[in-house]
């Protein structure tokens, strides 16, 4: 038996450091060290090319400089605190409406043969292996004047609805829309609230709704009483899944939003690429992961939750 | 439980409107790549013209050839540190600051692109401004894919490792192997479909990704989605659409080829296991 690289490698995974040590290191160096750098970059003040820096030593004097000026602007400019509001409406619609989707469809997959089962599950992922950026451009055709689905809509008179639940500005006119931006995010993350779902449902235990029924509820009281809130950690994990990532989305809103459809991703994005004005690129991005914060501390223990439980 | 009639043709109907609209996109996509006409949404007969232009398309070609290098990179580094992140999360339960490392396990999974793209590039910025490396380009990129993939790798083999029999570690350990040679003959050939979906999926994801992309890119370094995204920014475009079919192909037939290796070495296995339980 040779020692190799491999064998010492390994060796440490007795040790555990290697196998800890390195994710966590690359972790730490690469994705939350850069949050405490555009931390520092949101306070900072622009000085022709360099920032200034934050603490500074002169004649024997330190002095820590905070500019707080961005988020201060960010409270004052309608532009800003209109589109962190139209990024969680139109995220809380989108989660609303996978849920209202993805639910009956995962409930459907966990109950249909088991032999079927694995071909159904295939065909919600197989999307996911074709390009998602490829997808929502195909919905740009679809929407667009003579497009199927614009035919469709407008054919059967739906558009009238939407334009009186105020998705759309005027009848006939699908992209470039609140409903087209909804469309494209509700089919991108339609898998992502599938997926948790089915595999919490798939797992229950059907024998609980037997002994419901034997007790006298009928199919849908035991539906609500039983399975329903036996799936509550496959709905959050799903909502959180879909949420908080539609926040920020900014591919989206970019191909199929319009005008009114000012979400902070593309706000953001703007300010670092059009305007070059980094500190206030920061200071949004900083805003939006607070805006975040709570769902990804809610996701984090359920998504570790989930882990130690299938032990 | 017994399903009525009216319940199972509803389960039908409602499984098939959504499969039809997670498909839909896609079909058409691939229709109109073969549509003759310079308006994309109006069908004027079958041509292959958009398939030869692209051909011809150098910038599309370019980003093609850097993104496939980007994807390799990415899923081969993302199925190393994934596997090493599933092993701490699932072989260790206590250690100093577990809570914090699965928590940015799972973070990149649903934090938006726009942030971690910005923070990562103005670290690197700094870094650079400091010790006047790295410069942005190809590996700045693969740098940003590799912190997603992990994400999505270290989930998937995670699931796996922990449906695992760990007496066959135990196993396999009593009768004397080294650590280092139970990972290599007993965990590794379990875990190894999920190792390969992990692959795969880091692939596309990274074939895929505009964000992270446009963030870490430098002057000369872009990638096919950022040239795609470009052409889709300013309307419908032919070419993006035949580009599309070719990449349903690909993507059609790797996923037939590993789904069908993977069953079979799924067999075998399965086989060899009963084989030994009888022994």
């Amino acid at each position: 038996m040779k020692t190799g690289f491999f064998d010492r490698f390994i060796g440490a995974w007795r040790g555990r450091h290697g196998v800890i040590g390195a994710p966590f290191l690359w972790l730490l160096l690469f994705f939350l060290f850069p949050f405490f750098i555009v931390l520092k970059i949101s306070v900072s003040e622009m000085e022709a090319v360099q920032f200034k820096d934050l603490v500074t030593l002169k004649d024997g004097v330190l002095s820590l400089q905070l500019k707080l000026g961005n988020y201060v602007f960010i409270t004052e400019d309608a532009l800003y605190w209109r589109s962190y509001l139209a990024s969680v409406k139109y995220a809380f619609i989108t989660t609303l409406l996978c849920l209202a989707i993805g639910y009956p469809f995962a409930y459907f997959m966990a109950r249909a043969k088991a032999t079927v089962q694995p071909t159904l599950l295939m065909l919600v992922m197989l999307p996911f292996w074709t390009s998602f950026l490829l997808r929502v451009y195909a919905w740009k055709g679809l929407l667009s004047t003579d497009g199927w689905v614009h035919d469709l809509v407008v054919g059967m008179g739906l558009d009238q609805l939407l334009f009186m639940l105020g998705m759309i500005p005027a009848p006939g006119k699908l992209m470039n829309t609140p409903f087209s931006l909804v469309l494209g995010m509700t089919y991108t993350y339609l898998p992502f609230m599938i997926l948790p779902l089915y595999g919490n449902l798939a797992k229950m235990d059907l024998r609980l709704l037997e002994a419901a029924q034997d007790l006298g509820a009928s199919p849908w009281v035991a539906f609500w009483k039983i399975t329903v809130p036996l799936s509550k950690a496959g709905i959050i994990a799903g909502a959180m899944l879909v949420f908080i990532p539609c926040v920020g989305e900014f591919v989206i809103p970019e191909l199929l939003g319009g005008p009114e459809t000012l979400m902070i991703g593309r706000v953001m994005w703007d300010e670092f690429f059009s305007n070059n004005d980094w500190p206030m690129a920061s200071s949004v991005a900083v805003v939006m992961v607070l805006l975040i914060l709570v769902p990804l501390a809610i996701f984090s223990k359920y998504q570790a939750e989930a882990q130690e439980a299938r032990r | 439980m017994k399903a009525s009639a009216t319940g199972r043709w509803v389960a039908r109907a409602w499984l098939f409107a959504g499969y039809l609209f997670l498909y839909l996109p896609i079909v058409a996509l691939v229709l109109y790549s073969f549509n003759d006409s310079p308006i994309p949404n109006v069908w004027r007969g079958f041509t292959l013209k958009w398939y030869t232009a692209l051909a011809s398309d150098t910038e599309m070609l370019a980003g093609l050839w850097l993104s496939l290098k980007i994807a390799l990179l990415t899923a081969c580094g993302s199925v190393v540190l994934g596997t090493l992140a599933a092993f701490a999360l699932v072989k260790y339960k206590r250690f100093f600051g577990r809570t914090l490392f699965s928590g940015m396990v799972n973070a990149p999974l649903v934090m938006p692109e726009v942030v971690v793209g910005l923070s990562l590039l103005l670290m690197l910025v700094s870094i650079q401004r400091a010790i006047g490396f790295p410069e942005r380009g190809m590996m700045t990129i693969w740098l940003g894919h590799l912190l997603l993939g992990m994400a999505y790798a270290t989930v998937i083999v995670q699931s796996r490792l922990q449906d695992l029999n760990p007496q066959l570690e135990e196993a396999a350990m009593d009768l004397g192997a080294r650590p280092s040679r139970v990972f290599w003959l007993v965990t590794l050939p379990m875990i190894a479909q999920s190792l390969a979906s992990a692959w795969l999926l880091t692939f596309t994801l990274s074939l895929d990704d505009v964000v992270l992309s446009a963030f870490l890119s430098g002057p000369g370094s872009t990638t096919m989605p950022l040239v795609i995204f470009s052409r889709a920014r300013l309307g419908l475009n032919p070419s993006v659409n035949a580009v599309a079919t070719l990449i349903v192909v690909i993507v059609a037939i790797g996923i037939l080829v590993a789904s069908y290796l993977i069953a079979r070495a799924e067999r075998q296995r399965t086989l060899e296991m009963s084989a030994a339980a009888r022994g």
